[in-house]
């Protein structure tokens, strides 16, 4: 379970001074379900789901991740949580295999145990032709199993995807939304965030829509055409989109 | 803190460190290969250079003279001149290299010579030109012998004995141990050195762990993990110290190999060609362990001094800009503690870097200040807990980690 409170992150920049990447945001997403955070680029979605990994701070408001807080106890949230982003790399000189055993012991599995998952990953993944090989030598597709691998390691309830399919090809694309089906039907909470429409239509129980760093709709598929009067999600984000700028300038 | 997890990431970056190559070249190769090369390739070449300059029978040119035939005799019998023609431009084949040196002959010095009043011989050569000099030696050497047999010939004809310029002889001999000679004289060296390389060894680790990191985009990928940050700098700055101390003790110990192969190059080199292989080395235990804990803490220092620089900078190349001033920060300390009068005062125990090369360098020539000793440690010591500190905090910082 994922429960945002009032989630705010403000930034200071040089130039522009202090930026709200995220203003009180609050949200809920259950087990066996997938939480689909839409936005532009910008909107605050990537800074959003940074907190609730705990690698930023959120500087007001807090949210629980599987019971835990994400301000008080931030490693304990992280031991229940598996992150995939575009920006999650792995490490060029190591192989596959290492790559993923490191993960499995920085969350403390003991030796048998991880040998058992990391086999267990790789043999379902179907990893095993290239598990000896570095992460440096790899090709996108292998690349991304292996991060899959990584998230998966010490099997946890929460997954969260920041724009997972970004700039991949159809192929690569399609194994991670398989895989993100895959955790809500084994029982996981699942959020992810992407600009892409068809990918939100196809996976996301809940979607929120967000722009500017503010939450500004949120329901299931239906209930955002039926609220917006629009069949098509594009159009929907639009108008929800346009709706928060003619109320900023008037 | 987690032991296990500090352990955990270490494991980690240490196999990707070995599996670098850049880190091989910097951390194992250069140290290791880079003094012999050098000092026995220097050396063997300076000792060649050496010995055929003075192997070469130098050109010499005789100015004047023509009224001092006995003397002119003198000089034609040596085999160990070539005298060549006069030529008024004698200064520009100096110059030219043409000829090595030239002799001037005061006028009507050998009759000066017979009613004993005195004329001042002259030499010409090209200063800081080693077959020039070796020339000008010979002339000169040549000509002291003259005037002593003058001398001698002089008080013959008084029956004065020789022996009467000498009233007593001068001896001077070395009482030090050769392990103190050959520290006063390389042990500068070998403190600016575990210094200098101290840092070198720990910088692109440093690099490589933080700003590397960002760069390749593995920085969220581990923060993303429970580990806490402080096990996670922990375990990043081992590898960086490991790197640093692996690099000064692999130096150490090329150099103590290649010293002992000059030494054996000294002993079966001729005695002409002894002298430029005149350096000994004595490295004991006590001495290599007493360098080692008084480096520890600098290193440590380097270190996090390094990783917490290098966090800044999003990319390996922007932190070798950063960082590449700091070797000048670092080199200029070392280098003062080379220079002659430059000794380790309890003022200066408290500078960091100076002290540490200044006591390696008392430390290689047997001296043990242990007070001052003590001082350096514990200054060192707070330096660089300040410093990891400062790495601690610096990897809490949300806007150095996500610089964009």
């Amino acid at each position: 379970m994922i429960e945002a409170r009032s989630l705010s992150k403000r930034f200071h920049d040089k130039k522009r001074g202090a930026i709200r990447a995220v203003e009180n945001v609050s949200f809920r997403c259950a087990p066996g379900q997938i939480y689909g955070l839409l936005g532009a680029n910008g909107a605050g979605k990537t800074t959003t789901l940074r907190i609730l990994a705990t690698i930023l701070e959120p500087s007001d408001g807090t949210a629980l991740v599987c019971g835990h807080d994400v301000v008080e106890e931030p490693e304990k949230v992280r031991g229940k949580v598996g992150f995939l982003s575009t920006a999650t790399a792995l490490y060029p000189r190591l192989t596959a295999q290492e790559m993923v055993e490191y993960f499995g012991r920085l969350n403390g599995l003991d030796e048998p145990t991880l040998k058992k998952r990391v086999d267990d990953i790789f043999e379902r993944l179907d990893m095993n032709e290239f598990r000896e090989r570095r992460c440096d030598k790899l090709s996108t597709g292998m690349k991304q199993k292996t991060s899959i691998a990584r998230t998966l390691v010490h099997d946890p309830p929460v997954m969260i995807f920041d724009e997972p399919t970004l700039g991949l090809d159809i192929m690569t694309a399609r194994t991670i939304t398989t895989f993100i089906r895959e955790c809500r039907n084994n029982g996981k909470t699942v959020i992810f965030s992407t600009h892409i429409m068809s990918e939100v239509e196809k996976l996301c129980d809940t979607i929120g829509i967000i722009h500017d760093g503010k939450l500004l709709a949120e329901g299931t598929l239906g209930q955002l055409r039926e609220r917006h009067g629009e069949q098509d999600l594009e159009e929907i984000f639009v108008k929800v989109v346009n709706a928060l700028q003619s109320k900023a300038e008037a | 803190m987690n032991l296990k997890a500090v352990g955990i990431v270490y494991r980690k970056e240490f196999t990707e460190w070995v599996r670098d190559r850049r880190t091989l070249i910097s951390t194992v190769l250069v140290p290791l290969f880079l003094f012999p090369v050098i000092m026995l390739g220097f050396t063997a070449l300076a000792v060649e250079l050496v010995g055929k300059a003075k192997q070469e029978i130098p050109k010499i040119m005789v100015l004047g003279g023509e009224d001092s035939p006995d003397v002119l005799a003198s000089l034609r019998k040596l085999d160990n001149f070539q005298i060549v023609p006069y030529d008024q431009n004698y200064r520009e084949q100096i110059s030219d290299k043409q000829i090595r040196a030239a002799v001037q002959i005061p006028a009507g010095f050998q009759s000066a010579l017979q009613n004993g009043s005195t004329k001042t011989v002259e030499i010409y050569y090209y200063e800081g030109e080693l077959k020039s000099s070796f020339g000008a030696d010979r002339i000169e050497k040549f000509l002291k012998d003259y005037r002593e047999q003058v001398v001698k010939d002089r008080l013959a004809a008084k029956n004065v004995p020789a022996s009467v310029l000498t009233p007593f002889e001068i001896k001077q001999e070395n009482v030090a141990p050769p392990e103190k000679v050959s520290g006063s004289s390389v042990g500068g060296f070998i403190g600016y050195l575990v210094v200098l390389l101290c840092m070198t060894g720990a910088m692109y680790p440093a690099i490589d762990l933080t700003a590397g990191e960002k760069e390749r985009g593995t920085m969220e990928t581990i923060l993303s993990s429970p580990i806490s940050r402080m096990d996670l700098v922990l375990g990043k700055f081992f590898l960086v110290l490991n790197a640093s101390l692996a690099t000064a003790a692999l130096s150490v110990l090329s150099m103590g190999i290649s010293f002992s192969a000059l030494r054996r190059f000294n002993s079966s080199a001729s005695s002409g060609r002894g002298e430029a292989a005149a350096l000994l080395l004595h490295l004991g235990l006590k001495t290599v362990i007493s360098i080692f804990v008084m480096a520890l803490p600098l290193a440590v220092f380097f270190s996090a001094v390094l990783m917490t620089i290098a966090l800044f900078a999003k990319s390996y190349k922007e932190a070798q800009s950063y960082l590449t001033p700091m070797t000048f920060l670092v080199i200029i300390p070392a280098i003062a503690s080379m220079l002659p009068g430059v000794e380790l005062t309890p003022k200066l125990a408290f500078v960091p870097i100076l002290s540490t090369s200044l006591v390696c360098k008392e430390i290689m020539s047997g001296t043990y200040h242990w007070n001052s000793m003590a001082i350096i440690f514990g200054s060192t010591c707070v330096y660089a807990g300040v410093a990891l500190f400062l790495a601690f905090k610096t990897f809490q910082r949300e806007s150095v980690l996500f610089r964009s």
